[in-house]
């Protein structure tokens, strides 16, 4: 049913129809109206879990991580300081193959302290072993929560998973949303059965000491396990798609990019603005696509290579920077094209929650095509001064 | 692998790592100049030095780490720690 509603409130409410057992989060901003709307639906009994109310987003993940372990479904969402928080119990979730899952309204980090817009945060956790979703508009990210747990919770996969949101441009947003119900979500979305578990009557320790002869062993693990999810991800999306109509079966997407010149690869909800820029430059000749990734975690490597195929200048905009090299975005597309002569330009853009308009797509297009790249986009030189 | 997926174990695991692998200097015990005391199955950290009959230490190499506290400690200077040979 279509609803006009705050893309929190609408997460908020397909998590719901995930029925989490337990929920731990802290609220922090732009993510707050997430978990405040959940503690509601908890109060009033519309969802049957344990809400625990923690004192930081470092115990919020902590609760989960122990929930998880007893086999529970679970739940915690946040952003920017607060999973730079989390920074340990991040990389332990994903060592003990726990599939909890947690919405990342991505905000910038500190300092200086700013609480708008841009991915810095999730990207920052690249390296933790998570699944990595990021969703273009309100719609997509409340749809990517039913995937989420259906892929984390797959035994082939056993991972966590962020579904990441850009904060207040999607989480403070209203937009229509076709909610599912709760016997659909239940159609796509079965119990959780946990592969082990705490149990006082078989005991089991998780996540125990591994000495040199064995800590690799479980790092190549995961890395087989984000692997394996380069297709189960598809198939999951693909059966989303059968049931209700929305196609997620790709780790990316392509927006007339068949016969593009110039490619653009985004994230996010930037996409959404990038598509009606290159409406624009194509109804004045230009051609111009887009590749939106999905899934940065795994990096759809083959993907990207063979949607980039043929094009002969690629636009990477990144909103991060892994400072002291270049945006993580454009450092992935390149190695995915490597051996290619397909020239990458990186453009930092939209860093804490700076605008970002059609124009400016437009003009990074001529950048890319005039070959003047890697670059912050949009510096204000008499900030700099 | 010896290890579950996420790095889990029964309990009681630790019973099977040998942690007397470590060790440099083993802890020799002269029952000559031993006078019973006990103080060395007191001290030691690994609570691996259990007593015979007459109150003699029975030493389990398999987890003792060679600290050398039965050896600094006893009064009667009975315990000398030797290189280990292996």
């Amino acid at each position: 049913m279509l609803e006009i509603t705050e893309g929190s409130h609408a997460v908020a409410e397909a998590v719901g129809y995930c029925r989490p057992q337990v929920i731990a989060a802290y609220p922090i901003t732009p993510q707050t109206h997430i978990v405040e709307a959940l503690a509601e639906m908890v109060a009033d009994c519309k969802i049957d879990a344990e809400y625990i109310t923690v004192e930081s987003e470092f115990s919020a993940l902590s609760a989960c991580l122990g929930a998880s372990a007893t086999g529970s479904r679970v739940y915690s969402a946040t952003t920017s300081q607060g999973l730079a928080l989390m920074f340990e119990v991040c990389f332990n979730c994903a060592g003990m193959r726990l599939p909890v899952v947690m919405s990342i309204v991505n905000r910038s980090l500190g300092a200086p302290l700013s609480i708008w817009n841009d991915q810095q945060d999730s990207i920052s956790l690249r390296d933790s072993g998570w699944l990595q979703l990021y969703a273009e508009d309100n719609q997509e990210a409340t749809d990517l929560h039913y995937l989420a747990y259906r892929v984390a919770e797959d035994h082939r996969i056993l991972l966590p998973a962020f579904v990441c949101f850009d904060g207040f441009i999607l989480s403070h947003t209203y937009e229509p949303v076709d909610m599912l119900t709760q016997e659909q979500a239940d159609a796509y979305l079965p119990p959780f059965k946990p592969y082990q578990r705490l149990d006082a009557a078989d005991p089991i320790s998780f996540g125990l000491f591994a000495s040199p002869d064995y800590y690799m062993e479980f790092r190549y693990a995961i890395d087989q396990a984000l692997d394996m999810a380069r297709s189960v991800i598809p198939e999951a999306g693909k059966e989303f798609y059968e049931l209700f109509g929305r196609d997620y079966s790709g780790l990316v997407e392509a927006y007339r990019l068949d016969d593009a010149d110039t490619a653009i690869v985004a994230m996010g909800s930037i996409c959404g603005t990038t598509k009606d820029a290159i409406d624009e430059m194509r109804d004045a000749g230009k051609k111009v696509g887009l590749l939106k990734l999905r899934c940065f975690r795994p990096f759809p490597s083959i993907e990207v290579k063979k949607a980039l195929d043929g094009v002969s200048t690629v636009a990477v905009l990144d909103k991060n920077i892994s400072l002291g090299a270049k945006g993580a975005v454009a450092l992935e597309v390149k190695d995915a094209l490597y051996g290619s002569q397909i020239p990458v330009h990186d453009y930092i853009i939209a860093l804490g929650g700076r605008d970002v308009r059609k124009r400016d797509i437009a003009a990074v297009v001529s950048k890319a095509e005039a070959g003047e790249g890697d670059i912050f986009y949009g510096l204000r030189q008499e900030v700099l001064k | 692998m010896a290890m579950g997926l996420g790095c889990t174990a029964r309990p009681g695991r630790s019973r099977e790592y040998k942690t007397g692998t470590w060790r440099v200097f083993r802890p020799a015990f002269d029952r000559e100049k031993c006078t019973s005391c006990g103080m060395c199955r007191i001290i030691c950290p690994e609570g691996c030095i259990a007593e015979d009959e007459e109150g003699k230490p029975v030493p389990d190499y398999d987890y003792c780490k060679g600290c050398g506290l039965c050896a600094e400690e006893c009064p009667a200077e009975a315990v000398e720690m030797k290189k280990e040979e292996k």
